[in-house]
C-alpha cells in the first residue's frame, strides 16, 4: 500500500533563512509518526511546510498527488488538519463555534450534530463548556479543544505540534490516551511533534529525529526505546 | 423637511434626541463600515465616506432612469457590495501586508479617486435626493417627528438586524469572524481568508450605501456631501471602539444626539463650530480610552 | 547622494538665480509656488517619512502660517519680513503641543486625529471672525522689492522664497546628517530599541513634530505675502492631501523629494485642468495608489537608483525593495 504522505527532499525557507535541509520522510495511512529533536530543529517546520504555511523546495505527496502548489485551505480540504504550536483556538468565538469551523474544510457538511456528539464522545469536558467562550478555557481544556476541532474534520491526517506544551502530566497523558484511541477507531494518521519524547515514543510505532533542519535518524519507535546509546545521545535519557 | 417646532421645553428636548438619533444611525452605518474593516485588515478606510458617496450617485442615476425606489435602493446596495469586494481584491490585496503608512496613503488615494469621479461623470452641481418616506411628519401627542427621520432609524436597524442574523447565525458570518480574528487559524481550517476579507469590504461598502442614500436627502447629493459625516463616523468609530461593531452603533448614536444637543444647547458651539465637537471627541477618547468604549485594548506586539 | 552631488546642486542654484531674468512674471510665480510648496513638504516629510508619524492635517499648520502673516500684516501692520520668523516660532509652539498629546498616538490613531483636524480647519477659521475675517478672508498688499534693487515685485518674491528654501534645505541636511537624523530615523524604524539606547523618545518626537509644523507654517506665511490673500476655505482637507501627494511622489525620506513633489503637485492640476475640473485629483488618487505599488521611493528614489547604476554598472541583489518606512535617500 503506498503511504498517505511522502515528503522528499524536502527544504523550507523563512525569508532567506532555509530552515529545513532535504528532509525525506513517510507515512503509512493509519500510522502514528512523531518528529522529535531540541528547540530549533525544524519540527514545528516540517508540519508548516505540510500545512503549505511556508515556502518549500522539494516534492510533497499526499494521497498519491503532489501538494507543492496547492494553498493551506487546499490541503485542508483534502483532509489534512492541522492543531497548531499553541492551540490555535479562536478564543474569542465559543466551544461549540470553534467546532462548527473544524469542519468548515469538510466536503460533506451534513450531520454536523453527529459530529459533535461523536468528539464529545471523545471530550466530554468540552460538551459541559459547549457555550463558554474558548479563551477563558484551561490550558489542558484548549488542547482538547484543539484536537476536537481537528476531528471535526475527519481528517485522513492529523498534524499535531506540541500538544503537552505547558500541561500538567495527568492531562497530557489523557491527552495521549485519547489520540490512541482515535488512531484505533477511525484508522487517522497522525504525525505528532513532541519535545516529551517518552510519551511520544509510547504513542507513536515510527519516530525520526530532527537537528537543524536535516533528519538525522529514523526507525521503528521500539527500537529507539529500547536501544540506550542512542536514545541518550539524542534524547539525553 | 424639518418637523414643525413644539412649544415645550421637553418636547424640543425629545424631539432633538430622535433628530439626534436618527442622524446618528447614519453615522452609525458609517461607522459600522470603518470597524467591518478596521477589524479584518487593522486598516481605517479613509475612502469609505467616498465610497458611500459614490454608491448614493449610482442610486440617484437608477432614480433618473426610472428604477422605483426600493428596486434601486436594492440595487445600489447588490452594486456596492461588489464594488467594495472587487477594490479590496485588486487595490488592497497586493498591499496588505505593507506598512501602516502604505495602506493610508492608498486609501486616501482612493478618496480623492472616487470623489473626482463622482465630480466628472456627475458634475459638481448640488442634486436633490428623494425620501422614501412621506413628507408628513409623526405625531406622538404633542411631539412632531419627521417621516425621514423615523424612516432613518428604521432603516438602519432592518439593515443592521440583518447583519446581527448574519454574523452570529450563518456559517459563513461565523467564518468571517474568524478570519478577522485569528486568519492563521482559519486558514488551517480551510477558510479562505482573503475572500472574507473582500466579503467584509463589500459589506462595509454596503453599510456605506445606506448611509449616503439616507443622508442624501438632508443635505444634497454633490461630491463632497460627505466630508463631514465622514468625520462624525471617525468620531463614532473611536468612541465605540474601533474593534466592536456593537461600539460602532452606540458611538453613533451618541455622536448623533450630543452632536445634536450641543448644537442646539449650547450657544457659542451653534452650528457653526459642530465639526470641531466631532474632532474634540476623538481627541479626548484617543487620549484618554483608545480602545473606546466597548473596543479590547490593543496590546502591541514587541 | 554621490560625489557628483554638489556640483549638481550648484548648478541647480545657479539655474534658479538666473530665471527671474529669463522668465515671464506669470511663470515666476508659478516658480515661486512652488518655491514655497516645497518648504511645506519638507517639513511634512521631516515628520511623517523621516520619523514615521503620519500627518494628514498639515494643512493646519499651513493656515496657521499664513493667518499669522496675515494678521500681522492687516492689523498690526508688522512689515513682511519679520511675520515669516514669527509664523515659524508660532507653528513650532504649536506643533510641539500637538505633539506632546500625540506620543500616546500610535499610526493609524494618529493619521485619524490629525485627518479630523484637517476637515474640521475651515470651520474653526470662519468662526473666529474678529480675528481672520470670517468667510471672507484677510486681503494683504503684496510687497515690492526694497528701494535701490532693481526687481519688480514678482522677481522680489520669488528671490525671497528661493533664499529661505535654500535656507530650510540646508538647516534639513544638516540636522538630519547627524546625531539628531539618525535618532528621529531610530525612533522610526525601531522605537524601542531605540528608547533602549538612550534616546529619548518623547523629546524628539515632540521636537519634530514642532520643526516640521514650523517649516509648513513658513511656508504658509510666505504663501500669505505671495498670494496676498488668505481666506478659509483654501486651507481645506485638500491642502493637507495635496501635501501628502507631495511627499509621497517626490519621495518619502528625502530632502530632493520635497522638490519633485512640489513640481509635479503644482503644475499638474494646471495642464490636468484643461481635460476637466476633476482631472487633476484623478490623476493625484491615481498617483498615489501607483506610487505606493511601483515607486514608494517616489522620484527621489528613482532618480537616486538610476545614479547608482550608473556608478555601478554591476549590481548584485535581487532587488527587491524593503517597504518605504525602512530605507532613507538622500
Amino acid at each position: 500500500m503506498s503511504p498517505l504522505l511522502e515528503v522528499q527532499g524536502l527544504d523550507a525557507y523563512y525569508g532567506r533563512v532555509k530552515a529545513l535541509d532535504g528532509v525525506t520522510f513517510s507515512l503509512a495511512a493509519g500510522g502514528i509518526t512523531t518528529i522529535l529533536g531540541a528547540n530549533g530543529a525544524g519540527k514545528t517546520t516540517t508540519l508548516r511546510a505540510i500545512s503549505r504555511m511556508v515556502r518549500t523546495e522539494g516534492q510533497i505527496r499526499f494521497a498519491g498527488e503532489p501538494i507543492e502548489t496547492c494553498s493551506t485551505e487546499e490541503v485542508v480540504r483534502r483532509g489534512v488538519a492541522h492543531a497548531p504550536e499553541g492551540r490555535g483556538t479562536f478564543a474569542q468565538l465559543t466551544v461549540e463555534e470553534n467546532l462548527r469551523l473544524g469542519a468548515w474544510g469538510r466536503r460533506d457538511r451534513a450531520g454536523l450534530e453527529q459530529e459533535f456528539a461523536r468528539v464529545f464522545g471523545y471530550f466530554p469536558a468540552l460538551q459541559v463548556r459547549r457555550k463558554q467562550q474558548a479563551g477563558t478555557l484551561s490550558g489542558g481544556e484548549q488542547q482538547m479543544l484543539a484536537v476536537a476541532r481537528a476531528l471535526m474534520l475527519r481528517p485522513r491526517l492529523l498534524l499535531m505540534d506540541e500538544p503537552s506544551l505547558g500541561l500538567a502530566p495527568l492531562i497530557v497523558q489523557e491527552i495521549f490516551r485519547i489520540l490512541r484511541a482515535v488512531n484505533a477507531e477511525t484508522g487517522v494518521a497522525i504525525l505528532l511533534v513532541e519535545q516529551n519524547a517518552a510519551l511520544a515514543l509510547d504513542l507513536a510505532d515510527h519516530v525520526f529525529l530532527m537537528e537543524t533542519g536535516r533528519v538525522v535518524m529514523e526507525g521503528p519507535s521500539g527500537l529507539l526505546r529500547r536501544d540506550d546509546s542512542i536514545r541518550k545521545a539524542y534524547l539525553g535519557y | 423637511m424639518w418637523p414643525p417646532v413644539s412649544y415645550h421645553l421637553m418636547d424640543i428636548f425629545i424631539q432633538q434626541v430622535v433628530s439626534g438619533l436618527a442622524t446618528g444611525s447614519i453615522y452609525a452605518a458609517l461607522a459600522l463600515a470603518l470597524v467591518m474593516i478596521y477589524e479584518a485588515t487593522d486598516v481605517v478606510n479613509f475612502a469609505q465616506g467616498e465610497m458611500a458617496m459614490f454608491a448614493t450617485y449610482i442610486c440617484w442615476a437608477m432614480l433618473s432612469a426610472g428604477v422605483p425606489y426600493w428596486g434601486a435602493f436594492c440595487g445600489t446596495l447588490a452594486i456596492a457590495f461588489i464594488g467594495g469586494l472587487l477594490i479590496e481584491r485588486i487595490v488592497i490585496r497586493p498591499v496588505e501586508n505593507a506598512p501602516i503608512l502604505t495602506i493610508v496613503i492608498i486609501t486616501i488615494g482612493l478618496l480623492e479617486i472616487f470623489n473626482s469621479l463622482a465630480g466628472w461623470i456627475f458634475s459638481y452641481v448640488q442634486k436633490p435626493f428623494p425620501s422614501p418616506f412621506p413628507k408628513e411628519p409623526v405625531r406622538f401627542g404633542e411631539i412632531v417627528i419627521g417621516s425621514h427621520e423615523l424612516g432613518q432609524i428604521g432603516v438602519t436597524l432592518a439593515v443592521l438586524a440583518c447583519i446581527f442574523v448574519f454574523f452570529r447565525f450563518t456559517p459563513l458570518g461565523l467564518a468571517m469572524r474568524a478570519a478577522a480574528q485569528n486568519p492563521v487559524s482559519s486558514r488551517l481550517v480551510g477558510i479562505r481568508v482573503g475572500w472574507m476579507l473582500a466579503l467584509g469590504w463589500g459589506l462595509a461598502a454596503m453599510f456605506g450605501a445606506v448611509a449616503g442614500v439616507m443622508i442624501a436627502p438632508i443635505v444634497f447629493l454633490e461630491p463632497n456631501m460627505m466630508g463631514g459625516i465622514q468625520i462624525y463616523a471617525f468620531a463614532a468609530a473611536t468612541l465605540g471602539g474601533f474593534t466592536s461593531p456593537v461600539g460602532a452603533v452606540v458611538g453613533g448614536l451618541i455622536v448623533g444626539v450630543v452632536e445634536n444637543l450641543v448644537g442646539t444647547y449650547v450657544s457659542f458651539i451653534g452650528t457653526e463650530l459642530k465639526l470641531t465637537v466631532a474632532l474634540a471627541i476623538i481627541i479626548i477618547v484617543l487620549l484618554v480610552k483608545p480602545s473606546g468604549l466597548f473596543g479590547r485594548a490593543v496590546v502591541r506586539r514587541v | 547622494m554621490a560625489r557628483r552631488a554638489p556640483v549638481v546642486v550648484v548648478v541647480a542654484v545657479v539655474v534658479a538665480c538666473a530665471l527671474p531674468f529669463l522668465l515671464s512674471n506669470f511663470r515666476l510665480f508659478q516658480f515661486t509656488q512652488v518655491y514655497i510648496y516645497a518648504i511645506a513638504l519638507l517639513g511634512l516629510n521631516l515628520l511623517t517619512g523621516y520619523n514615521g508619524q503620519i500627518s494628514l492635517g498639515h494643512g493646519a499648520f499651513y493656515a496657521i502660517g499664513a493667518y499669522v502673516a496675515a494678521i500681522m500684516m492687516d492689523q498690526w501692520h508688522v512689515p513682511y519680513g519679520w511675520t515669516i520668523p514669527a509664523a515659524g516660532v508660532i507653528c513650532f509652539a504649536a506643533g510641539f503641543l500637538f505633539g506632546l498629546p500625540a506620543l500616546r498616538l500610535e499610526g493609524l490613531y494618529l493619521a485619524l486625529a490629525t485627518f479630523s483636524l484637517a476637515l474640521a480647519t475651515p470651520q474653526i477659521l470662519k468662526y473666529f471672525e474678529h480675528w481672520t475675517g470670517g468667510s471672507q478672508g484677510i486681503v494683504l498688499t503684496k510687497p515690492s522689492a526694497p528701494s535701490g534693487l532693481p526687481l519688480n515685485p514678482d522677481q522680489w518674491l520669488y528671490f525671497v522664497a528661493l533664499a529661505v528654501l535654500l535656507a530650510a534645505l540646508l538647516l534639513a541636511a544638516n540636522l538630519l546628517r547627524g546625531r539628531v537624523g539618525r535618532a528621529i530615523v531610530a525612533l522610526r524604524d525601531n522605537p524601542i530599541a531605540a528608547r533602549a539606547m538612550g534616546v529619548n523618545g518623547a523629546l524628539y518626537k515632540s521636537l519634530t513634530f514642532g520643526v516640521s509644523a514650523a517649516y509648513t507654517g513658513v511656508a504658509g506665511a510666505l504663501s500669505a505675502v505671495a498670494i496676498a490673500y488668505v481666506a478659509p476655505d483654501s486651507f481645506n482637507i485638500f491642502l493637507s492631501i495635496a501635501l501628502l501627494i507631495g511627499i509621497v511622489v517626490g519621495g518619502l525620506a528625502s530632502i530632493s523629494g520635497a522638490i519633485y513633489g512640489a513640481f509635479f503637485v503644482h503644475f499638474v492640476p494646471i495642464w490636468a485642468q484643461d481635460i476637466s475640473k476633476a482631472a487633476p485629483w484623478a490623476i493625484f488618487g491615481v498617483s498615489l495608489i501607483l506610487f505606493m505599488y511601483f515607486m514608494p521611493y517616489g522620484i527621489a528614489g528613482a532618480v537616486h537608483r538610476i545614479a547608482q547604476r550608473l556608478q555601478r554598472p554591476q549590481r548584485t541583489g535581487d532587488g527587491r525593495e524593503p517597504p518605504p518606512s525602512v530605507r532613507t535617500t538622500a
